[in-house]
């Protein structure tokens, strides 16, 4: 299992667009990826789960990604979320 | 078999297609013990399927008419379809359980819809409403029901629906929508009117159309006559084809009055102006010989929308409008909204009547920042054309002198700051109030026109909702009481050498022409497609027949005699 931490940098955090944009790219993996939350987990694959967060700006989450396809679906995730100026 | 509905006559022509229903089905669902679990969670996914599959042509359509912003939503909505979380629990549940596809898929939902809605995040409620939806589209295709979506039609319909708003109508290609009844409304609500400006017959206040009316079934409208036929047999086809062919050779010997002016035989002459809801409407005016606009409705700027539109943006629709009459006079209204009319970023408290509560100049007068934002487009435009400004509602001469300082200040503030403005723009205000028709010699001093709103002023006058069918019957035109007001209104600006006009339906009435043309009424606004036929009628009138006519009628005492004297005189 691979995992990261990130700081949310979006004014509104993780929701609408992107937390469309995050759901999508995890579904082009095979790889179990969840989200974590304070002391929530949620499958990143699941808009509904992602959104249930209410991620704000300043938030702490990390990523975690386990199974064949581990390494490039965290890089993806990685890229997205600095592309979008989401997190870092 | 061939079933007549009838109905009020909305908008002139014969469309015959197939039903479009625009209606919500029935979504009832029921808890049932399944047996084949494998078979009903196949069924589930069909569904699912069958609803992507639809959703990503739905998306693919807006991100072509609507911009990628609006498809975004379905974005979400795929994404929704597409959830391991929703997805999952639905079909456990129908294994563990034992129920079946529609039960199990409803409870899920449910759970994630009231989870959303306690959310303390507007966002995240609004969500609420997508889950609603998606969870909607997947009962139907289980249920095997019928969602309409009228940005999905690709052959010609007619459409049969309860009532259309302004967005559902502005969401209908002309293209394919060939006509449209509903259950209710008159023909001054806003469907007809949309009607009657797309051109397209419209039978509306026909009360049980959507519930006699299936998919698919053929039928007939006959907007003139305010008749829906049903499956109508071969031979009653054959014969609205051959009167369809009649209409459009009609049509065809009106055009040739196109670029005449309008003129009773005796060589009066009177201008005929078309009413308008957007730039786009322009074609329409031009191609039916309008010799002005004489109600520009700029509402229509402000709908189917997320916020106020800006000053620029309000500005270049009105010069659009001014460089497209190319100096021929435009009456514009300002903004009309309230009443039933609402848009989704004002919100305005319900009101108990809202016809007579807080809307038009009321509302501009006291939420002056859109009054003056619009004032100011208005007056920046002024320099491309005729522009006549016109303020709706005006019960008091009080209200009148208000909104013309508002403008004077505005002015004041656009020339101080180098920007120019047209030197005399006439001010003029809507007459649809008796108090003020009754006024009207008062306001005649200060005013540099009137325009009679008959829709406002006949349902005011009597008492009568436009909206409610069961006192429709109270929508008089040719009462003596109404012809009287409009009467005072004319005599008042001629005794000032102002001129007065009408933009309400009454003026492009049949009935009612040759009397306004007895009564001295200067200009007729009505809807584009209905000029050439006014133009023509009035061509065979004599102004001195008419205004004895219209001494005469005066003298009447019912709406259904004055009717009847006109109609014989003109046979005549």
């Amino acid at each position: 299992m691979v995992e990261k931490t990130f700081t949310v940098t979006a004014e509104t955090g993780i929701h609408a667009r992107p937390a469309t944009l995050l759901v999508q790219a995890a579904g082009k993996f095979d790889s179990e990826i969840n989200l974590a939350y304070k002391e929530k987990k949620v499958n990143l694959k699941s808009i509904m789960g992602v959104m249930s967060l209410g991620i704000g700006k300043d938030a702490e989450i990390t990523i975690s990604a386990e199974g064949s396809d581990e390494n490039d679906a965290l890089n993806t995730l990685t890229e997205t979320l600095n592309r979008e100026g989401l997190a870092e | 078999m061939s079933t007549l509905i009838s109905g009020i006559a909305a908008s002139n022509g014969i469309a015959i297609a197939k039903a479009y229903r625009l209606t919500e089905p029935d979504l009832t669902i029921e808890k049932r013990s399944i047996e084949d679990v494998q078979a009903e969670i196949s069924r589930f996914k069909e569904a699912i399927q069958k609803s992507t599959v639809e959703l990503e042509v739905i998306r693919e359509n807006a991100e072509k008419d609507l911009g990628a912003d609006k498809a975004a939503i379905f974005d979400a909505h795929l994404l929704v379809l597409a959830d391991p979380e929703l997805i999952n629990p639905i079909s456990d549940k129908i294994q563990s359980d034992k129920v079946n596809a529609e039960f199990s898929l409803n409870e899920t939902a449910s759970m994630f819809i009231t989870m959303f809605e306690q959310m303390d995040n507007e966002y995240m409620k609004e969500r609420a409403a997508d889950i609603r939806d998606v969870t909607k589209r997947v009962l139907s295709h289980l249920l095997g029901v019928h969602i309409p979506n009228p940005s999905m039609i690709a052959e010609e319909v007619i459409i049969i629906a309860e009532d259309l708003t302004p967005s559902d109508t502005a969401q209908l290609n002309p293209v394919y929508v060939k006509g449209f009844t509903t259950d209710i409304g008159g023909r001054t609500s806003h469907s007809a009117i949309m009607a009657r400006s797309l051109e397209i017959p419209a039978v509306v206040g026909a009360k049980s159309v959507t519930s006699s009316i299936e998919n698919g079934d053929l039928i007939i409208i006959d907007g003139a006559k305010g008749e829906v036929h049903v499956n109508p047999t071969p031979e009653l086809v054959k014969r609205y084809e051959d009167e369809q062919v009649a209409y459009a050779k009609q049509k065809a010997e009106w055009a040739k009055l196109v670029n005449e002016q309008t003129v009773t035989k005796d060589g009066h002459h009177v201008e005929l102006a078309a009413n308008i809801g957007t730039p786009k409407d322009l074609d329409g005016v031009h191609q039916n010989g309008g010799e002005g606009i004489g109600l520009y409705r700029t509402e229509f700027l402000y709908m189917g929308r997320n916020d106020f539109p800006s000053e620029d943006e309000q500005f270049e629709a009105y010069k659009a409008v001014l460089e497209g009459m190319s100096g021929k006079p435009v009456v514009v209204r300002t903004l009309d909204i309230g009443g039933d009319k609402e848009l989704p970023y004002l919100e305005l408290p319900k009101e108990m009547n809202p016809f007579l509560g807080y809307r038009a100049i009321r509302l501009c007068l006291n939420e002056q920042e859109i009054f003056r934002t619009q004032l100011r487009a208005l007056l920046r435009a002024s320099i491309y054309g005729d522009l006549k400004i016109m303020f709706p509602m005006i019960a008091t001469l009080a209200e009148f002198r208000e909104a013309k300082a508002v403008m004077a200040e505005v002015r004041q503030e656009l020339l101080d700051g180098g920007v120019q403005v047209a030197e005399n723009i006439e001010v003029g205000i809507m007459v649809e109030i008796p108090s003020t028709a009754v006024m009207a010699d008062v306001f005649a001093k200060e005013v540099d026109f009137f325009s009679i709103g008959t829709n406002d002023l006949i349902q005011y006058t009597m008492a009568a909702d436009r909206m409610n069918e069961r006192v429709s019957y109270l929508y008089q035109p040719y009462n003596p009481a109404i012809l009287r007001l409009v009467k005072m209104v004319i005599d008042a600006a001629h005794k000032e050498g102002k001129w007065a006009g009408m933009c309400g339906e009454m003026a492009g009435d049949e009935v009612a022409i040759p009397i306004l043309i007895g009564l001295g009424l200067d200009e007729f606004s009505m809807s584009a497609t209905s000029i050439l036929k006014a133009r023509s009628l009035i061509s065979q009138l004599s102004l001195e027949d008419m205004k004895k006519l219209s001494q005469d009628v005066l003298e009447l005492d019912t709406n259904d005699n004055v009717k009847e004297a006109v109609v014989n005189a003109l046979k005549r």
